[in-house]
Order: C-alpha cells, then structure tokens, then sequence
C-alpha cells in the first residue's frame, strides 16, 4: 500500500485514522461474509462482466484467467469474500475520488465504483440531436454550459456546427443567456453570430441535475416577469433518485452502498433517498468533497454495511456534509423546480428509460418551452440517432464495467479525440480515469 | 457540474442579483433561491445562482479544496 499519498493530503493524520478504520471494517465484513459463504464464486456481478468482454479483449483475458487459475491454486483452501462495492453517482466524486488516488491506498476488496453522475454524460444520444437539430432553425442562438458542445451526437457537435457558422454561445449562466435575450431584442440579432443572418431568439439547453434545475427554474419565472418573448429552454433535467432506484433493481450492478452527491443533496436533503434504506436496504452517505471527506464517508458506509450484514442494524440515510446539506434541503430551491417543472419520464444513456426521472415544464410556461415552441422544426429538422460504435459509455455509467474494459479506452478514444461522453466531460468517469491513468 | 462555489455577498442591487468574491474576483449571483442571504452572508453558487448560506468557515475550507484541486470546477 502506497501510504506516502497520505502526505498530499491536507490533513494527513486525519486520512491514515480513517483508512486504519476502513481497513478494520474491510475485514471485519470479509469474515463475516465468509462464514456465511458470500464468497467470489457465488457472486453474479462478476462473473456476469466477463461475459460481456469483446474479442480485442479475450487475449489479455485468456492471460489474466490463465494467472487466476495459479493465483486459485494457491488459495483454493482460502475462500475469497465478495468484494465490497461502494458507488459513487456525482461527477465531482468521480474526479476528487480519482485524483485522490484512494484506489491505490483502500484495500483490494474493496471497489470504489462510479455511477450515472455527469449529467452531460447520461444525456441520450437522441437528445443531444434534439439540442443539435435546433442550431438549423433559422433564428435561433443556442445558448449551453461549456462541458455540452463537445458531446457528439450521432454525425456532429454543437461545437462543429458552430465551426460551421451555427449560432452556439457557451455561458457560465442561465442569466447570461437571459442578457442575450435582451441583447438580440434590442439590436434585431445583429450582434448574433449566425450564418444565416443573425439569430435573435435565444434557447438555452437545460442540463444538470437537482442542483441545476432550480436555477434554470428560476431563470424561466425572470424571463416571464420580463415578458421576454425571444427565449426559450430546452430542458433535459434529470432526478437523480429514480436513477438511484433503477440501479438498486438492477442486478448486474450489486451495489453495497452508495456515497450521495453533496452539492444535489444542498437542495434535495436527505429525505428523498429514505427508500434506498427502506426498500432496498442499501446504505447511503452524503459526502463531501475534501479527500478525508469521502474517506469519513466510506468509512460511514462500511460500519453500516457491516452492521447490516451481522444483523445489528438496518441501512440508513446519513448525512456526512451537514456543512452544506440540511436534512429537509433547500425548500425555495424545491418550491421554484415544482411551480415550473413536473416529473416526466425521461430516456439516460445506459440506463434506458426511467419512469419519472425527468423534468418537463409546464403547460403555464409553454411559451418558454423551446421542444413546444420549436416542435415542428425539431421533428423536421432532428436526424435518426445513430449511437457511437463500439463506445461503452452507458455499461460504463452503470457501473458494470470500468472505463478500461472498452476496446475503444486510450486507444480510439481519448480527451482529445472523445468518441463518447464519458471521456468528453472532464467529470465523466472514462475521463477522469485517462486522466488519472487508472 | 454540481459543484457549487463558496461566494461572499458584498451588495444586493435590484432584481434580487448581488455582487460577491469569489476568490477575489467580483461577480454578480442571484439570490432568488437563497431569500434570506444577507450583505456580509457566505453562499455557495452554482451557474450564477447562490443556492444555499454557509458558515465562513466551511466557506473557507471548500476554497481551500478548489485552490488545491482546480480541476473539480472545470467544465
């Protein structure tokens, strides 16, 4: 165990209790899961990916099998535990996780695996040709968060077409898109940057989880105070606990406990994860992002995970990031999603449809919905989906396999020539992992 | 994308959009989802909007992580 990592680490002494502690709890679980026969041969989630694995693959296959074979020998009258599998499902984690260099210091049993947490990355590819298809509408500026224009869909990108003279401005901001708005009215769009003459309604594309929705909400409810009639969004907002369900029902994934996103949780709380608990008996952490952050929230998780198991405790919510997070989120935040938005259901790439997961705006703010305003051109406009060969990325965000079972990993696919989303986003999981060669 | 920035209110103007630092450099957040934030207030921001009040001292620690790892606020 590499140790000396430890001292990066702002609190170093903090991060070595934690990892003794984790370490402790590691193999109290193992024993425990050995007595009661919870051992690698009964375990379907392993075996399962194996399968799953492309012939680029089954020569470095054969050898690894070949290496487990001598490696079962020697440990034949041993039985191996499960391994233990922690997801998390916020992009922020997968890169502080990553960064951190945890995998190399936590035992090997132990898996630390990332989930559907780049809301960019679980976008499917037929809404991002819903958002590329209304750079053809003549009149239109699209306005988007940065981590989007790179994303292809399934001939282009946003940033291609604005290569080719498609309006596409990146903002920080809703606001921002808003003040184009207000810009373009004034000046009949010849401060637009569109090749077909200037551009003067603004759409803004509406990505990002429960932490984002509210403010594009909010943005929506300024606009219609305004009057403001030259903007509209696009809005592919997605909840993050019926994904969270979707996982928990799905058997190849297997997860033991979840680590929660902290900054989504500012406005959910901690209440809408009670049915992981409940139903499932899955443990969950909200967690911060400092390094012994995360390693107090693994360690959370593995008390429980161990006290579930020894039939002391049922699994719980807990909140690890009471700095940030209240237990009832933030309410303002909460009111503003539900007066614009409704639940509907949403398609994620990987995961397929989910009933309720996603977020449409209401029939009172139809004028502000750019896939009401805009239907007829998007349907005419919209080229059939075709998705990327070859790319992983949805078996990827289910946590199923890591970034480096794709053929297509550091080979074909890279930052710089991305063939996927999941290695587009700086926060998506193949990225971080390039990054951080794991 | 949903790492949210520690900010200090520094004005409150019309609108509900207040100026704050962030790290130094003056910004303008609304506040429509914070309503109680007040000038001297600490807020996390996230895509130009303040979503939640914290302490100045867990203000603090969070800038201290960003300035450590830039990388976790890049888009």
């Amino acid at each position: 165990m590499d140790q000396s990592l430890l001292n990066n680490f702002k609190d170093p002494a903090l991060a070595r209790d934690l990892l003794q502690v984790i370490e402790k709890l590691v193999a109290r679980i193992a024993e425990n899961r050995i007595a009661e026969g919870r051992t690698t041969e009964n375990r379907t989630a392993e075996n399962r990916t194996a399968e799953n694995r492309t012939a680029e693959n089954r020569l470095v296959e054969s050898c690894i099998a070949e290496a487990r074979t001598v490696e079962n020998r020697a440990v034949e009258n041993y039985p191996q535990p499960s391994s233990i599998r922690i997801m998390e499902v916020c992009g922020t984690h997968t890169v502080a996780i990553a960064r951190a260099g945890f995998r190399s210091v936590l035992p090997a049993s132990l898996k630390l695996i990332s989930g559907p947490g780049c809301p960019v990355c679980v976008t499917a590819n037929v809404d991002i040709d819903r958002v590329i298809a209304l750079t053809r509408i003549p009149g239109v500026v699209v306005a988007t968060f940065g981590d989007m224009i790179r994303v292809p869909g399934s001939s282009t990108s946003l940033q291609q077409r604005k290569a080719q003279g498609a309006a596409v401005e990146v903002v920080y901001s809703p606001l921002d898109a808003i003040k184009l708005a207000e810009q373009y009215a004034a000046d009949g769009g010849t401060t637009g940057h569109n090749a077909a003459g200037g551009g003067t309604h603004v759409v803004f594309v509406g990505v990002g989880f429960e932490t984002t929705t509210p403010l594009v909400a909010a943005t929506i409810e300024r606009a219609a105070a305004r009057g403001l009639a030259n903007f509209s969004v696009l809005a592919v907002h997605k909840r993050v606990p019926p994904a969270l369900e979707a996982l928990a029902n799905d058997a190849e994934v297997a997860v033991d406990a979840l680590i929660l996103p902290g900054h989504v949780s500012t406005i959910l709380g901690a209440q809408p994860y009670g049915f992981l608990a409940e139903k499932y008996h899955i443990p969950g952490a909200i967690t911060g992002f400092e390094p012994v952050d995360i390693l107090q929230g693994i360690a959370l998780l593995l008390e429980q995970i161990r006290a579930r198991e020894a039939g002391e405790a049922d699994a719980a919510i807990e909140i690890a990031y009471k700095r940030a997070v209240m237990q009832e989120g933030n309410p303002t935040a909460l009111a503003a999603i539900d007066a614009v938005f409704e639940n509907t259901d949403a398609t994620w790439r990987g995961l397929g449809t989910i009933e309720q997961s996603g977020y449409s705006i209401r029939e009172k703010y139809a004028v502000y919905d750019a896939n009401r305003r805009f239907a007829a051109e998007l349907s005419a406009l919209q080229e059939p989906t075709v998705e990327p060969r070859g790319c992983r990325c949805g078996t990827v965000l289910r946590g199923v396999i890591p970034p480096s079972a794709c053929p297509l990993f550091g080979r074909a696919c890279t930052p710089q020539n991305p063939i996927g989303p999941c290695m587009v986003s700086s926060e998506g999981t193949c990225a971080a992992y390039f990054r951080y060669a794991l | 994308m949903c790492l949210a920035i520690p900010a200090k209110i520094l004005t409150i103007g019309d609108d509900r959009i207040a100026t704050v630092d962030i790290l130094g450099v003056t910004r303008e957040a609304a506040i429509d989802l914070v309503p109680d934030a007040q000038i001297g207030d600490f807020i996390l921001i996230h895509a130009g909007y303040g979503i939640e009040i914290v302490s100045e001292d867990f203000a603090n620690e969070t800038l201290d992580l960003i300035r450590e790892f830039p990388e976790l606020v890049e888009n």
